[in-house]
C-alpha cells in the first residue's frame, strides 16, 4: 500500500519534471516525426535515374536504339557522351557517372554472335545498390529481338508477397518504430538516475524510506506512456503519408510495443547505474544504439550475417521487435504466432531490471 | 540521559586517505550537538556513515538504537537529513516538493495536509507555494529544505553545513527554528565552520583531519582552554607580529585590526611582562593584557595540538 504510494509519488514527480523540460518534451514528438520523414523519403532502395555515360563507337541505328531503350527504362539517365572505355573510366573515377555503357565499333557483328557479348557495362562497385542495378540491366533484351518470347528460358517466376510494389517505406517504417523507441527510451532512462545523482537529489532520496525497486518502477512509468505516444505517431504518419498497410491487429502492435518499451527502458536504467555522468550515459547509449540498428535486421538481412553477429543480435531487444512488428504489420501475423519473440523481450526485461536493482545500492560508495 | 548516537572507533578510508579516523561519539537526545571543523575534517563523511549512506571501514555506529550499517532502513525512518547541497528538486515548486517528500515518507493522508500547512507557516513559505525551488534565494531554499527534512517529524535531525549559502539574518532565524525543534524533543546534529553557530550548540566536537581534537560545552571549552590568551595593542602590528612569531612559547598570532590576539603556552610564567619586554627590545611599544578565550581560540589551540602533539 505504502509501496504503491511511493511508486506513484516518484512517477508523478518524474512526469512533472518531464513536462517542464521543454527539450525532452520536444524530443518525444520531434524524434519520431523527423526520423520517419528522413527514413521514409531519403532511403529509397528503388533506384532510378542513375547518372550514366555512353561511349558509342559503333554509332549505328541499332546502337543508338540501345541507348534510347536504356534511357526509356528510367533506371539510367545519360549525362555524358565520351570516347572509348578510357573516357568512361575517367568519368567513373571522378564520380561524374555511376554506370558507363561501352558500345564497341563491331557492335552489330557481336550482336549476331552468341558467343561474345555485344556491349559492356562499367559499374561503380563501391556502392552495392548500383552494382545490383547493373546486374538487373544485364537482363535487358537484345534490340535485335523485336518481340521476346514470353518467359523465355526463365526457371523461376517471382511472386512478391506483402510488398508487391517493392516500396522501401513499407519495409522501413514499421521497424522504424523500434529504432525510434531504442533511441528515446534508452536515452531518457539512461540519463534519469545519473541526473539525480549529478544534481544531488539522490543523496536525499536514499536517506528516505523509498526502496530501489520503487524508485526504478516509478521512474519508468511516465516513459511507458511516452513510448506508446511515439508508437502512435509513427503508425499514423506511416499510414497516412507512406501508405504503410496494417494487415495485423492494432492491439497486437501495442502489446509488442509495450514489451519492447519495457525492455528498452530497463536497458536504459541498467546503463544509468553503470554511468558516472550524463555524458557517459549518452556514450553508453550510443554504444547500444549502433549495433541495434546494424544487426537487428532493420537495415541488413539477419540471415546474411556471420554467426557471431547473429548471436549478438539475438541479445538486442530491437532484433526481436523488428521481427514482431514486421510480422504483425506487414504479414498479418497474430502475436500468438510470434510468441518466442515476445518471450525474448520479457526475459530481457526481467534480467535487465534485476541487474539494475542489484547494481543500484542505496549508498554513495 | 538518553543517548541518540554512539560511535566507537568509527573509521572511513578513501583509498590512501583516512577521512574519519577512529572517532568516538556519544550524543545525548534532545540537544543540539555541533561538529566544528574546517573543510576536509571529516564532518560530511561522518554524517553519511550515520545515515547509512557510506559504510564505515572500521568501527560501529548506533543511531536511535539501530545499527546504522546493518539496519539503515530502520535508521532512515527516524532520521531527517539536510544535505550540504540543496537536494530537493529545482524544477518543482515548494508545494510539489513538500508533497513529494510527504508521499515518500507515507504520511497518512489526513496528517499530510495539516503538516504541509504547518510547515509552510512555520518556515514562512506561504507566499512561495507555487514558486519553483530553482528560482528561490539561498535563505528560502534552506527554509524549504528544513521544512522537508522535518515534515515526517523525525526524532533525529542531521544538518550538514546548513547555513553555508545563507545571509546572517536568515541564519539567525534558522537557529531560532532549530531551538523550536529541540523544544519538542528532537535531537539535532549540525556541522558548521562558523564559530558563532558552534557557540550556540549545547555541546560541541571540534574535528580536525578525521579526529576529535576537543569536545564539550562551548563555555567549558573556552574556560578550560589549554593556553593563555593575550591581547597586544600596538602602532605597528605587522612588525610586532613577526617579532612575536620568534618567541618560542607563542603558539599562534591573529591580527584583528590593530590588535594582535596571541595564544601562549600555558607553562609560560608571567607572559604579559615577558612579551611586553620582548616587544620593547625591538622598539615596538605596546600595551599587553590577558583576555578571555573565544571559541576561535579554542579551535586554533585544539587543532594546533592535534597537529603538533602536546606542546613541549
Amino acid at each position: 500500500m505504502k509501496s504503491l504510494r511511493r511508486i506513484r509519488a516518484v512517477a508523478a514527480k518524474e512526469a512533472r519534471q518531464l513536462v517542464r523540460d521543454r527539450l525532452t518534451l520536444g524530443m518525444v514528438v520531434g524524434i519520431p516525426v523527423l526520423q520517419i520523414l528522413l527514413f521514409g523519403y531519403a532511403i529509397n532502395m528503388d533506384v532510378r535515374h542513375l547518372r550514366a555515360g555512353v561511349a558509342d563507337e559503333a554509332n549505328t541505328a541499332l546502337s543508338r536504339q540501345l541507348v534510347e531503350d536504356m534511357q526509356a527504362g528510367q533506371v539510367v539517365r545519360f549525362v555524358l557522351q565520351t570516347h572509348g572505355p578510357d573516357g568512361l573510366m575517367e568519368a567513373l573515377r571522378r564520380g561524374e557517372i555511376t554506370i558507363g555503357l561501352y558500345i564497341p565499333a563491331d557492335f552489330e557483328r557481336r550482336l549476331a554472335d552468341d558467343a561474345r557479348p555485344a556491349a559492356q557495362l562499367l559499374a561503380d562497385g563501391s556502392d552495392p545498390t548500383i552494382l545490383n542495378v547493373a546486374i538487373q540491366l544485364l537482363k535487358m533484351p537484345s534490340p535485335l529481338i523485336v518481340a521476346p518470347a514470353r518467359n523465355s528460358g526463365q526457371l523461376f517466376e517471382l511472386r512478391n508477397f506483402y510488398n508487391p510494389e517493392r516500396r522501401s517505406a513499407v519495409q522501413i517504417v514499421p521497424a522504424l518504430i523500434g529504432v525510434i523507441l531504442t533511441m528515446t527510451m534508452v536515452l531518457f532512462t539512461a540519463v534519469a538516475i545519473v541526473r539525480e545523482r549529478e544534481r544531488g537529489n539522490l543523496e536525499l532520496l536514499i536517506t528516505t524510506p523509498v526502496r530501489t525497486t520503487e524508485l526504478m518502477l516509478g521512474k519508468l512509468m511516465p516513459y511507458i506512456l511516452i513510448g506508446l505516444i511515439q508508437v502512435t505517431i509513427v503508425l499514423l504518419v506511416g499510414h497516412f503519408l507512406f501508405r504503410v498497410p496494417m494487415r495485423g491487429h492494432l492491439g497486437d502492435v501495442y502489446v509488442a510495443a509495450l514489451a519492447f518499451i519495457a525492455a528498452s527502458l530497463t536497458l536504459g536504467l541498467l546503463i544509468s547505474t553503470l554511468a558516472k555522468s550524463q555524458f557517459q550515459a549518452m556514450q553508453l547509449t550510443l554504444f547500444v544504439f549502433l549495433p541495434s540498428i546494424l544487426l537487428s535486421g532493420f537495415m541488413f538481412p539477419f540471415d546474411g550475417m556471420p554467426p557471431l553477429a547473429q548471436q549478438i543480435a539475438e541479445v538486442l531487444p530491437l532484433t526481436h521487435f523488428v521481427r514482431l512488428i514486421r510480422g504483425i504489420v506487414l504479414r498479418g501475423a497474430s502475436i500468438g504466432e510470434l510468441l518466442p519473440e515476445v518471450w525474448a523481450l520479457v526475459t530481457f526485461f526481467a534480467v535487465a531490471i534485476t541487474l539494475a536493482v542489484l547494481r543500484f545500492r542505496k549508498r554513495l560508495d | 540521559m538518553d543517548i541518540a548516537i554512539t560511535a566507537s572507533g568509527l573509521t572511513r578510508r578513501f583509498g590512501a586517505v583516512t577521512a574519519v579516523d577512529h572517532l568516538d561519539l556519544e550524543i545525548p537526545k534532545g540537544r543540539i550537538y555541533g561538529f566544528l571543523g574546517p573543510n576536509g575534517s571529516g564532518k560530511s563523511t561522518t554524517f553519511r556513515m550515520l545515515c547509512g549512506l557510506l559504510r564505515p571501514s572500521e568501527g560501529q555506529v548506533k543511531v536511535m538504537g539501530y545499527d546504522a550499517t546493518r539496519e539503515p532502513e530502520a535508521v532512515r525512518r527516524e532520521l531527517g537529513y539536510m544535505t550540504q547541497r540543496f537536494s530537493l528538486y529545482d524544477d518543482l515548486s515548494v508545494d510539489e516538493n513538500l508533497e513529494f517528500v510527504a508521499e515518500i515518507y507515507g504520511l497518512p493522508r489526513r496528517d499530510k495536509r495539516d503538516r504541509i500547512f504547518e510547515a509552510r507557516r512555520e518556515y514562512r513559505l506561504e507566499d512561495l507555494r507555487r514558486q519553483r525551488a530553482g528560482t528561490m534565494s539561498g535563505g528560502q531554499r534552506q527554509r524549504l529544505a528544513l521544512a522537508a527534512a522535518t515534515l515526517h517529524r523525525p526524532a533525529l535531525l542531521l544538518l550538514d553545513e546548513p547555513t553555508s549559502a545563507v545571509d546572517p539574518q536568515s541564519r539567525r532565524e534558522f537557529w531560532e527554528s532549530l531551538f523550536d525543534q529541540v523544544e519538542t524533543g528532537t535531537t539535532i546534529l549540525v556541522s558548521t565552520h562558523y564559530m558563532d553557530e558552534a557557540e550556540r550548540c549545547h555541546e560541541l566536537a571540534i574535528l580536525d583531519r578525521g579526529r576529535v581534537a576537543a569536545r564539550g560545552a562551548p563555555k567549558t571549552l573556552m574556560n578550560d582552554i589549554d593556553a593563555t590568551v593575550i591581547e597586544v595593542a600596538c602602532d605597528r602590528p605587522r612588525q610586532a607580529h613577526h617579532v612575536l612569531m620568534t618567541v618560542r612559547e607563542v603558539r599562534s598570532v591573529t591580527q584583528l585590526g590593530s590588535l594582535l590576539h596571541i595564544l601562549v603556552d600555558p607553562t609560560m610564567t608571567d607572559p604579559e611582562a615577558r612579551i611586553g619586554k620582548r616587544l620593547e627590545e625591538e622598539r615596538l611599544p605596546a600595551s599587553v593584557q590577558r583576555t578571555a578565550a573565544s571559541l576561535e581560540d579554542v579551535f586554533v589551540a585544539a587543532t594546533r595540538m592535534s597537529r603538533e602533539g602536546p606542546a613541549s
